[in-house]
């Protein structure tokens, strides 16, 4: 655990270190350089603006309505019979659409079923196996200004149902 | 298809909030999200300007390239329509390096830089090939580190808060795998419906 933290700790400074010092040896402009290229990402974080508030807005009024809920409810009995866990199906649903609401739903589950218990591991090891996919998507498409995604949305989604499924043997697997 | 899962969202919870009288709710959550998202994009200007300032003399001393060269050979696979010297070979394997170092603020910004390179490659406002395969493997997480969780397993007393490292990265493999294979099986569907 030190060795990760450590590693963890040290990385983003070796790497400011290691880019400035190779710049400078070159004899770079490296301020200017970097004051230009940081011109971005004002602009970009602007220009995301817009997208990001409208995906969440939308997730917004879905949770809140109680509907994503109940759609929850809904399926719940039918994943049970395929298996998974009735307690970790929120959490798979949400992983998805909301990083911040599975962030919290994980802390959740971690904290009513303790972190070494069976669900407290799968909850970890699920929220660490995937990523936002509508969050990633809305960003990046959003950023460059794509507007048409292609398959992006379904491919990411099909990933994700499989990294659920895989996380949940995983788990079941090395812990039993 | 995302014009109607984001309108869908919103009808479908509307109407729901009809029925079941939670509007006040539905009222609150609006204004939460849109806080929300107004919040984050405006968190997000202090690591994009940062990373995006260093990435830029990353890539003029010349490393964003020699970092290209040294995985060179699995990109180029994964990549077959980016040319071999072009700038976003660079930035992808910059975003994915981020991503298995856990440091997902830093990997955003290069991964926008990588998605701007592409579609200068693709000239148009469609998803390109290349991008759907660089964003279905930014969705299944590239994480070694999934350092949050283990702060989480911390603050409630976990005897071992490191021990779902293991499992997390298998996982995270088999999830990337699985999303690049599903990838290529969608563009070799399209490939063949365009020859129809």
């Amino acid at each position: 655990m030190s060795i990760l933290t450590t590693i963890s700790t040290w990385i983003i400074p070796c790497i400011i270190l290691l880019v400035l010092l190779v710049a400078t040896w070159k004899k770079l402009p490296t301020y200017e350089i970097f004051v230009e290229g940081g011109k971005e990402g004002v602009k970009m974080a602007v220009s995301l603006l817009p997208f990001l508030l409208g995906m969440m807005v939308s997730i917004a009024i879905l949770r809140g309505s109680g509907a994503l809920e109940a759609f929850i409810d809904l399926i719940s009995p039918v994943l049970s019979v395929l298996g998974i866990p009735s307690d970790i199906v929120p959490l798979a649903i949400i992983r998805p659409i909301s990083g911040t609401a599975a962030l919290g739903m994980t802390t959740e589950l971690i904290s009513t079923f303790g972190p070494d218990s069976f669900i407290g591991r799968l909850a970890s090891t699920m929220q660490g196996s995937t990523d936002t996919t509508l969050y990633i998507l809305t960003v990046y498409f959003g950023a460059v200004g794509i507007r048409r995604m292609g398959d992006a949305l379904k491919v990411g989604l099909i990933a994700d149902f499989i990294g659920i499924i895989a996380s949940i043997v995983i788990v079941t697997i090395v812990f039993g | 298809m995302v014009n109607l899962i984001w309108a869908g969202m919103a009808i479908i919870g509307i109407v729901y909030a009809m029925i079941n009288g939670t509007m006040d709710e539905v009222n609150e959550a609006l204004f939460e999200g849109a806080d929300e998202a107004v919040t984050l994009s405006i968190g997000l200007i202090s690591v994009l300007v940062f990373w995006l300032g260093l990435m830029r003399v990353a890539e003029k001393a010349g490393l964003l390239s020699m970092l290209s060269n040294l995985f060179r050979p699995i990109v180029t696979r994964l990549f077959p329509e980016i040319p071999k010297d072009h700038p976003a070979m660079g930035y992808i394997l910059s975003n994915f390096t981020a991503n298995l170092f856990g440091l997902g603020n830093a990997a955003t910004p290069m991964g926008i830089k990588a998605m701007e390179q592409m579609k200068q490659l693709s000239g148009s406002d469609k998803a390109s090939r290349s991008m759907i395969t660089f964003l279905v493997i930014n969705t299944s997480s590239l994480t070694l580190i999934p350092t949050t969780v283990i702060a989480i397993r911390m603050q409630y007393d976990s005897i071992a808060p490191t021990e779902i490292v293991g499992t997390t990265i298998l996982a995270t493999g088999f999830t990337s795998l699985a999303a690049i294979l599903v990838d290529r099986l969608f563009y070799y569907r399209r490939v063949r419906k365009q020859k129809k």
